[in-house]
């Protein structure tokens, strides 16, 4: 091999090294950055919602929030693990777990919307207009249309199999082809009842900010059961010692306290506000 | 869904010069080169020993590398956040959702690929050059930098092909970059983001950027490989 060659595959180390080295400053963080990681559900996501509160929280404290957004269940699981400081999830039975098993601090009731069936316009199990959301999951078991089920252990996921259960559907026994369980977000849920012309449970917030609506319109709204409430938990620093407990504390304070409460009250889209405050709420 | 939506989508993102969405380009082309640039310094050198190396059960490891070649991204992700997680066994070093959890994930995407590519590329070479090289008393580990310098044009597409994998895929990422925003959200977790929020032509905007990037990028790999080739003769 000429010398050249030799200069040349060295040069051609030395300049991947040093692409390697300006590659791995420039991802790592800048040192100081004061961040918490939040794990929450689609619909916080997806709705926009934490677009608009973060900076808020942000210019206030100086600590940046990186909200991982998945299902409540996997929300709560990612707190388990100890991989996020704080959990920001709408399942109360699932939380309270969680608290009593030792992972979280305190549930704090911090703001709640609703879920609305939504389904195609040609309404074929001719229930829209209802307010009886019981009834009208009957009437979607026993005419088989199609039915789209988030399936991912999602907040909105156990909303739903509890409502089948208050309707007194037997899903197991019925399970066929017009139930879908596609273990995918609320938004993803959304897309695919608009190409099946299928019926699905979602939360208003995401409705509200879905931009792909086609034929798909609301057809059962207001039945009190249909209420969705949203709480928040810092995770125990007895189970992982590494988490920032005084910056998660400080995020879940505000969010339950009178500015994140305005926050939240403040956000809408085109004029409809999408979650309401009910921090100081008793039992809520 | 019309398509005049789509490229008006994809052009106000790259006119418009939206800082967002800037960052967002950015993580994707460092955390995809870098896998890159790692799984290459790693997967060529050995992937020529490979080559050249005799050893019992050779062919094993040769077969296997080949069949990673279609690990499936979600598997890799899954394997790195486990490994990554608080609960795992390199927990404490807190790298889940950051680029870094990234780069990890997609060079373990990469050099299954570089390594087999390679290791085919350099035996092709020394088949042909074999005598050659041992007449100037090239052999072994010696022969290794000469045949990866005479097999460099071919090993360029290689790492092109290593880059298209890692620039591409959206699973691994997602799981352990947790898709943050102005943190570990690149375009593939973009695009798959405002699918899920149902705005479908910033999607495929998004998506035609993404196919605009990588042309480029392959384009000048291309034109940097012809220009090299002139000039070696």
């Amino acid at each position: 091999m000429s010398p050249t060659r030799r200069l040349l595959i060295a040069s051609g180390f030395t300049a991947a090294l040093t692409a390697l080295a300006l590659a791995q400053t420039t991802t790592a963080p800048p040192a100081g950055t004061r961040f918490i990681t939040v794990s929450s559900t689609t619909s916080t996501q997806d709705s926009g919602l934490f677009g608009h509160i973060l900076p808020l929280f942000k210019a206030k404290t100086g600590i940046e929030v990186r909200v991982v957004s998945q299902g409540t269940g996997q929300a709560l699981d990612t707190g388990r693990r100890g991989d996020a400081d704080v959990v920001f999830v709408h399942a109360k039975a699932q939380e309270e777990t969680f608290v009593a098993d030792g992972f979280g601090l305190e549930r704090r009731p911090v703001m709640y919307n609703d879920f609305v069936l939504i389904g195609p316009k040609s309404d074929p199990a001719g229930i829209a207009g209802t307010k009886d959301i019981a009834a009208a999951l009957v009437k979607i078991a026993e005419k088989g249309t199609a039915f789209v089920s988030r399936g991912d252990k999602s907040g909105t996921h156990a909303a739903e199999l509890s409502l089948w259960k208050m309707a007194g559907v037997d899903l197991a026994a019925r399970k066929a082809a017009w139930y879908r369980e596609i273990g995918q977000g609320m938004g993803a849920a959304l897309n695919t009842a608009g190409g099946m012309g299928a019926y699905v449970l979602a939360d208003r917030g995401t409705w509200i900010s879905f931009k792909n609506r086609g034929d798909l319109t609301i057809v059962v709204e207001g039945d009190r059961r249909l209420f969705n409430q949203y709480g928040v938990i810092a995770v125990n620093p007895a189970r992982h010692p590494h988490v920032k407990t005084d910056d998660g504390q400080a995020f879940v304070s505000w969010l339950v306290g009178p500015e994140g409460q305005k926050a939240i009250a403040d956000y809408k889209i085109e004029g409809q506000q999408l979650f309401f405050p009910n921090a100081t709420q008793a039992g809520a | 869904m019309d398509f005049a939506a789509i490229f008006s989508a994809a052009f106000a993102l790259i006119v418009g010069l939206d800082p967002t969405f800037l960052t967002i380009v950015g993580l994707s082309l460092r955390v995809t080169l870098t896998a890159v640039l790692v799984a290459a310094l790693i997967g060529l050198p050995l992937g020529a020993a490979l080559a050249l190396a005799r050893f019992p059960g050779r062919s094993v490891v040769i077969v296997c590398l080949n069949a990673l070649m279609g690990l499936p991204p979600v598997v890799a992700g899954l394997f790195v956040f486990l490994m990554l997680s608080r609960s795992g066994p390199l927990g404490s070093l807190g790298l889940l959702f950051s680029p870094a959890a990234m780069i990890v994930a997609q060079i373990i995407l990469v050099l299954p690929i570089v390594i087999a590519l390679t290791r085919q590329t350099v035996e092709d070479l020394w088949g042909e050059y074999r005598d050659h090289l041992r007449s100037v008393g090239l052999e072994g580990v010696r022969a290794i930098p000469t045949l990866l310098f005479d097999g460099r044009f071919a090993l360029a597409t290689v790492l092109l092909a290593g880059f298209g994998r890692a620039s591409a895929e959206v699973g691994a990422v997602l799981i352990v970059g947790g898709n943050i925003a102005g943190y570990t959200r690149t375009m593939t977790t973009a695009i798959t983001l405002e699918t899920s929020k149902g705005d479908l032509p910033l999607a495929l905007g998004l998506g035609l950027v993404l196919i605009v990037l990588t042309l480029a990028i392959n384009a000048i790999a291309f034109g940097a490989s012809r220009i090299g080739a002139r000039y070696a003769g």
